[in-house]
C-alpha cells in the first residue's frame, strides 16, 4: 500500500464528469504547491552553476545562464568533498551492513527459538528506540574518547551497529513466515542457520531491502554524533564537511551549493532507484503500529 | 517392538538446547546496545552527579547540581524556547503535509510527477537543507531578500534578527520534514476506503463534510503518528541550528541539544543533566504514542 | 521401511494432554491411518514421530532405534503438511531437490533426481514456477514429490488432501494408495475424514481426547466398533444407537428399549446377556442393517422395535426413514430406493439380524459381546 507511493492506479479516479474547471482548479494547485516545495531545491540548483557575479542579478539569478561547471571542480579543490564523500560511503555502507546482519540475527533468535528470559530482553530491545542518541552523547562521547576512537571509522560506526527498530521489523516479517516452512526444512535436513539463509532470508527481502535503504539514508545523514567526534578532516563526512566549506567560502554561495548538490546527489539517486524499499521503510512504523 | 531396554519406557525428555544459539544471534545486538545505550544512560545520570573546572578536575556536586541546572534561566531559556520551536513546526508540518497529501490524491494525468516533487525532500539531510535556507536567505545575495528588494521592502537579516531567526529555524525544519509527513499522510489516505466516502457522497455529504467526517477520522491514527514523530524530532533538532544560526542571535534559538552539545567536552555534568531531561521528556511523548496507539489498535480493523 | 512404534506416549502442553499414553505401532508396509475429530492429538502424534514435537514421556522408536531427542532431519522421515508447506521463493524443481541439497547431493545429480520423480508425478512441465504459479493440486504433488524424492524409511501425512477440491481429493486418493504399493513404505496418515481412511488405510487408529480408541483394519473398525465414540464416529450416517435396558423373563434375556418394546436378546451377542436384569446398556444398529416392515405384516413380538416414521428422505440411489422411537430417541434407516416404505407419520416396526446389533455398555461405552 504505503510503497505505491506514486503509482497512480492506486489513487481514486476523478469523479466522473467532474467540471473541466474544477480539474484545472486543482492542477493550479498543484503546480503552485510544486513550485513552493520545489523551491530550494530550484535555487540551490541555480545558484551552483553559475558564476557569483550572476548571483546578486534579480530575477536574473533564477533563470541561469553563462552556465559554469567550475563551482563543482572548486567544492573538490577547496575542500576535501572527495574525502567527505568516501568517508560517508564507508561509513554508511558499514553500519547499514552491520545493522543488517546484528538485526537479521537478533530477529531470527527472538522469532524462532526458545529461551530463557525471551520477553524481558526483547522489552530490552525495545527500550532503546525509546532513549534518543542525543541523550546518550555525553556518555558516549567520553567512552569513544577513552577507547581512542575519536576520529577513526570504529567511532563513527560501532555505536550504530545495532537497531532494535529494524530488529523489531525483521522479526515481524519472520514471524510471518508459515511456521509449517520451518518444520517442512527441519524434516527435509536444514538447521537454523540453514532455514535462515535458505528460506527466511530470502523470504524477508523486501523487508531487508527496506531496512537496508532505511538505514542507509539516515547514516548517510548523521549530524552531530560526527560532529562531536571528529576533529580530522580526513574522517568528516560529508554532512559536515559542507559545514567546513560553507564556513571557509561564505563568500561563494555557489560553490557552496555546488558542494551541498553533491552531497545530496546519493540520497537522491537512492530515492529514485529504491523509491517502493525507502517508502516501505519510512512507513512501517505508521502502518505497522 | 519397542527397542531392547523396555523397561524404562517413560523415558524423560529435555527439549533441544537452543539458548545458546540464541545467545550467539543476540550478542552482537545486546554488545552494543548496552555499550552504547544502557551503560551511557546510567553513566550520564552519575556524572551529572559531578562538577567540571575549567582544568578538567572532577568534584561531586551531587544532586544540587540537578537542581541548579534545571533551575537556571540559561536552561529555562533553552526549554522555552524548544517548546516554542515545537509549537511552531510541528502543527505546520501536519497542516501542510496533510494539504499536499490531500491535493495529490487523484488520479489525474501526471500525478506522479507532482507526488514525486512532493516526497522529495526526504531524500535532504538536514545539513543540506539547512545551507539551501541558508543561501537563500543570506542578507545581501539571498533570493528571499533580492525578492524583498525587488519589491521595495528593505533587506531582513533573518538568521541574525533575534524575533525572525527562530521562526526562519523552523521553516527550513518544516520543509526538511515535509517529504516524510507527505509520504506518511499519503499512505494513511490510500488507506481510508474509498466506499467509506463514496457512500458518505450518496448521503449528500459535500467534500468539506466528507474531509471532516470521514477522512480525518479515518487518518487519525496516521496523524498520530506524524504528530509524535515531529515533535520527537523536534525535540531532538540540532543540524539546522548549528548550521543557520549557531544558537543565536543572543540565544534565540539556543534549543536544548544545542546547549548540550555546546557542553559535552567542557562540561560534562551540566550537558548530562540538560540530557537527562530532555530524555524524560521525549520518554514522556513516546509513552503517549504507545498509549495512543494501543487504543488504535482496539479502534482498528 | 521400518515399522514406527509409540509406547506409552504422552504430551502436555503446560495443563493440556494432547496425546495420552498413546502405544501404536506401524509395521513395515503399513498405511496407518490416525482418525479422529479435530484437536484429538492425532497431529501431534505424527510430529511427534516426526521429531517436530518431544513427547513429555514414554518412547517412539522408528526401525528399532529410540528417537526421542533426535533431531528431526536424522529420523529418515518425510512429511507432507497440509499447507504443503512449500517455499514461496523456490522454483518446482528447487523446492523437490531441497532435501537432497541438505544432504550434500552434488547439483546435478539432485536436479536429476528431482526431475524424474517430479516426471513421475505429472509435474515434468512445470520445473521452473514457483508454488505461487500452480493450482492446489499441482501443489499437493509438487510436496509429495519433495518427500518422496528423499526415499525416507516413513513418510508422513497431515490432512493433505483437505485443501482440494471433492474431485481432486477422490483422484488424489487412489493414487496415494498406488503410491504406497509402489514405494513399499510405512505410511502414517492422519486425517479427519472418516472416507480417506476407510479407502486408504491398511490400518485405521481411532483417536479421541489424546487417547487411543481402537486400531485394526478399516472393515474390522467398521464391523466391530470397540466402543460408542468408534461407532458414532465411523460411518454416514452414524450407527443408530438407543439407550436400553437389559430384561430377564422366563429365562430368557432380552433387551426393553424406550417404549418402543422388546426384543429378544440372541445368544450370538455372548456376554451382553450375562448383564443383570435391570442393566443399562446401549444398543446400535447401523442404517443399513435396519429393516422397516409395516406393523401390520405378521412378525413375531419382539422382532423388532415399534416407531414412528417422521421423514422420508430420497437420495436417490437409496431413501432415508428418519424415525421416532418413543421414549428412547431417533434413528435412521436406510432403504432401497426401489423398495416400498411407509409415509411420514405412519408406525413402522424396526428390525436386524442378530450379528448387526452392536451392544455398548451404559456406562462405560464398552462394547459388549464378541
Amino acid at each position: 500500500m504505503a510503497a505505491e507511493l506514486v503509482d497512480p492506479r492506486a489513487l481514486p479516479p476523478p469523479p466522473s464528469g467532474a467540471h473541466p474547471v474544477r480539474i484545472a482548479g486543482r492542477y493550479g494547485l498543484l503546480v503552485v504547491a510544486a513550485v513552493v516545495v520545489a523551491f530550494p531545491i530550484y535555487v540551490a540548483v541555480a545558484v551552483s552553476i553559475q558564476p557569483s557575479d550572476r548571483l546578486l542579478r534579480f530575477p536574473a539569478v533564477l533563470i541561469p545562464g553563462d552556465l559554469r561547471l567550475d563551482t563543482f571542480e572548486r567544492a573538490f579543490t577547496q575542500a576535501r568533498l572527495g574525502r567527505y564523500l568516501v568517508n560517508s560511503a564507508v561509513v554508511s555502507l558499514v553500519i547499514t551492513a552491520g545493522q543488517l546482519v546484528t538485526s537479521i540475527l537478533a530477529a531470527y533468535a527472538f522469532a524462532y527459538l526458545r529461551f530463557p528470559a525471551k520477553r524481558v530482553l526483547f522489552v530490552a530491545f525495545i527500550a532503546t528506540l525509546m532513549v534518543p542518541s542525543e541523550v546518550t552523547i555525553v556518555a558516549n562521547y567520553e567512552t569513544v574518547q577513552r577507547l581512542g576512537w575519536l576520529d577513526s571509522y570504529q567511532g563513527l560506526t560501532v555505536p550504530f551497529l545495532a537497531t532494535a527498530f529494524g530488529t523489531f521489523l525483521l522479526r515481524q516479517s519472520f514471524l510471518q513466515v508459515p511456521r509449517d516452512l520451518r518444520d517442512a526444512a527441519a524434516l527435509d535436513g536444514y538447521g537454523h542457520w540453514g532455514f535462515l539463509a535458505g528460506v527466511a532470508v530470502p523470504l524477508a527481502r523486501p523487508m531487508i531491502a527496506a531496512l537496508g535503504v532505511f538505514s542507509f539514508l539516515l547514516s548517510w545523514n548523521q549530524y552531530l554524533w560526527p560532529l562531536l567526534i571528529t576533529n580530522d578532516d580526513a574522517y568528516r563526512t560529508v554532512q559536515i564537511g559542507l559545514k567546513a566549506l560553507a564556513s571557509t567560502n561564505i563568500d561563494q554561495l555557489n560553490v557552496i551549493m555546488a558542494g551541498t548538490v553533491i552531497a545530496a546527489l546519493p540520497i537522491f539517486a537512492l530515492l529514485v532507484l529504491f523509491q517502493r524499499q525507502l517508502i516501505r521503510g519510512l512507513t512501517s512504523g505508521a502502518v505497522k503500529g | 517392538m519397542v527397542g531392547p531396554d523396555e523397561g524404562d519406557v517413560a523415558v524423560a525428555v529435555s527439549p533441544r538446547r537452543e539458548w545458546p544459539l540464541a545467545l550467539l544471534m543476540l550478542a552482537p545486538s545486546i554488545a552494543v546496545f548496552v555499550v552504547f545505550v544502557f551503560y551511557p544512560l546510567g553513566r550520564t545520570v552519575w556524572l551529572g552527579l559531578y562538577e567540571v573546572d575549567p582544568f578538567g578536575n572532577r568534584y561531586w556536586a551531587g544532586l544540587g547540581q540537578y537542581a541548579e541546572v534545571l533551575s537556571s534561566p540559561a536552561f529555562r531559556g533553552s526549554l522555552w524556547t524548544t517548546v516554542v520551536f515545537t509549537l511552531i513546526t510541528v502543527p505546520a508540518g501536519l497542516v501542510a503535509g496533510l494539504a499536499l497529501a490531500v491535493l495529490a490524491h487523484r488520479r489525474l494525468r501526471g500525478i506522479a510527477v507532482f507526488r514525486t516533487l512532493f516526497a522529495s525532500t526526504v531524500a535532504t539531510s538536514v545539513a543540506v537543507a539547512s545551507l539551501m535556507w541558508l543561501t537563500m536567505l543570506n542578507p545581501s545575495t539571498g533570493v528571499v531578500n533580492q525578492v524583498l528588494k525587488a519589491l521595495g521592502q528593505d533587506p531582513i537579516n533573518f538568521l541574525g534578527h533575534p524575533s525572525w531567526a527562530l521562526p526562519a529555524v523552523a521553516l527550513a525544519t518544516v520543509w526538511l520534514h515535509l517529504g516524510f509527513t507527505f509520504i506518511v499522510m499519503s499512505a494513511g489516505l490510500q488507506s481510508v476506503p474509498d466506499e467509506l466516502l463514496e457512500s458518505a457522497r450518496i448521503d449528500g455529504a459535500g467534500p468539506w463534510m466528507r474531509f471532516w467526517h470521514v477522512t480525518v477520522p479515518m487518518l487519525s491514527p496516521t496523524i498520530l503518528f506524524a504528530l509524535v514523530v515531529l515533535t520527537i524530532s523536534a525535540f531532538q533538532s540540532f543540524g539546522q541550528i548549528d548550521l543557520l544560526t549557531q544558537g543565536g542571535p543572543l540565544g534565540h534559538t539556543n534549543v536544548v541539544v544545542y546547549s548540550v552539545f555546546r557542553n559535552v567536552s567542557s562540561n560534562p555534568g551540566v550537558a548530562s543533566v540538560q540530557a537527562l531531561a530532555l530524555f524524560v521528556i521525549v520518554l514522556g511523548l513516546t509513552l503517549v504514542q504507545f498509549r495512543y496507539l494501543e487504543r488504535r489498535v482496539f479502534y482498528g480493523s | 521401511m521400518a515399522t514406527v512404534a509409540l509406547a506409552g506416549v504422552t504430551k502436555r502442553f503446560g495443563d493440556v494432554v494432547a496425546v495420552d499414553d498413546l502405544t501404536l505401532e506401524a509395521g513395515d508396509d503399513d498405511f496407518l491411518v490416525l482418525l479422529g475429530p479435530s484437536g484429538c492429538g492425532k497431529s501431534t502424534a505424527l510430529r511427534m514421530v516426526a521429531g517436530l514435537e518431544e513427547p513429555t514421556s514414554g518412547r517412539i522408536t522408528i526401525g528399532g532405534r529410540t528417537v526421542n531427542g533426535v533431531e528431526p532431519k536424522a529420523r529418515d522421515v518425510a512429511m507432507v503438511f497440509q499447507s504443503y508447506a512449500l517455499y514461496p521463493h523456490k522454483t518446482v524443481l528447487d523446492n523437490i531437490a531441497f532435501p537432497l541439497k541438505a544432504r550434500g547431493v552434488p547439483k546435478a545429480e539432485r536436479n536429476e533426481q528431482a526431475a524424474s520423480v517430479a516426471a513421475q508425478l505429472g509435474l515434468g512441465e512445470l520445473l521452473t514456477r514457483r508454488p505461487g504459479q500452480l493450482s492446489g493440486g499441482q501443489r499437493q504433488r509438487v510436496a509429495l514429490a519433495r518427500a518422496i524424492v528423499r526415499r525416507p524409511q516413513v513418510f508422513l501425512m497431515d490432512e493433505p488432501l483437505s485443501n482440494l477440491d471433492a474431485k481432486m481429493r477422490t483422484q488424489t486418493r487412489a493414487e496415494l494408495v498406488e503410491l504406497h504399493e509402489r514405494l513399499a513404505t510405512t505410511f502414517i496418515y492422519v486425517t479427519h475424514d472418516q472416507v480417506e481412511a476407510m479407502t486408504m488405510g491398511s490400518r485405521v487408529a481411532i483417536l479421541d481426547q489424546g487417547a487411543l480408541q481402537q486400531v485394526g483394519p478399516p472393515q474390522e473398525v467398521y464391523d466391530r466398533p470397540a466402543n460408542l465414540f468408534v461407532a458414532r464416529f465411523i460411518g454416514s450416517p452414524p450407527m443408530n444407537t438407543l439407550p436400553a435396558t437389559v430384561e430377564h423373563l422366563n429365562g430368557t434375556a432380552a433387551l426393553r428399549v424406550g417404549a418402543g418394546g422388546r426384543v429378544a436378546l440372541p445368544e450370538v451377542l455372548g456376554n451382553a446377556a450375562e448383564r443383570g436384569h435391570g442393566a443399562d446398556v446401549v444398543v446400535g444398529v447401523r442404517p443399513e442393517h435396519l429393516r422397516p416392515v409395516p406393523p401390520s405384516a405378521t412378525v413375531a413380538n419382539g422382532d423388532g422395535i415399534r416407531a414412528t416414521v417422521r421423514v422420508v428422505e430420497s437420495l436417490g440411489h437409496e431413501r432415508h426413514l428418519l424415525c421416532e422411537v418413543e421414549g428412547a430417541g431417533a434413528v435412521i434407516a436406510r432403504v432401497d430406493a426401489e423398495a416400498p416404505v411407509p409415509h411420514a407419520g405412519e408406525p413402522v416396526l424396526l428390525g436386524a439380524e442378530p450379528r448387526h446389533v452392536h451392544i455398548f455398555d451404559g456406562a462405560t461405552g464398552g462394547r459388549l459381546g464378541p
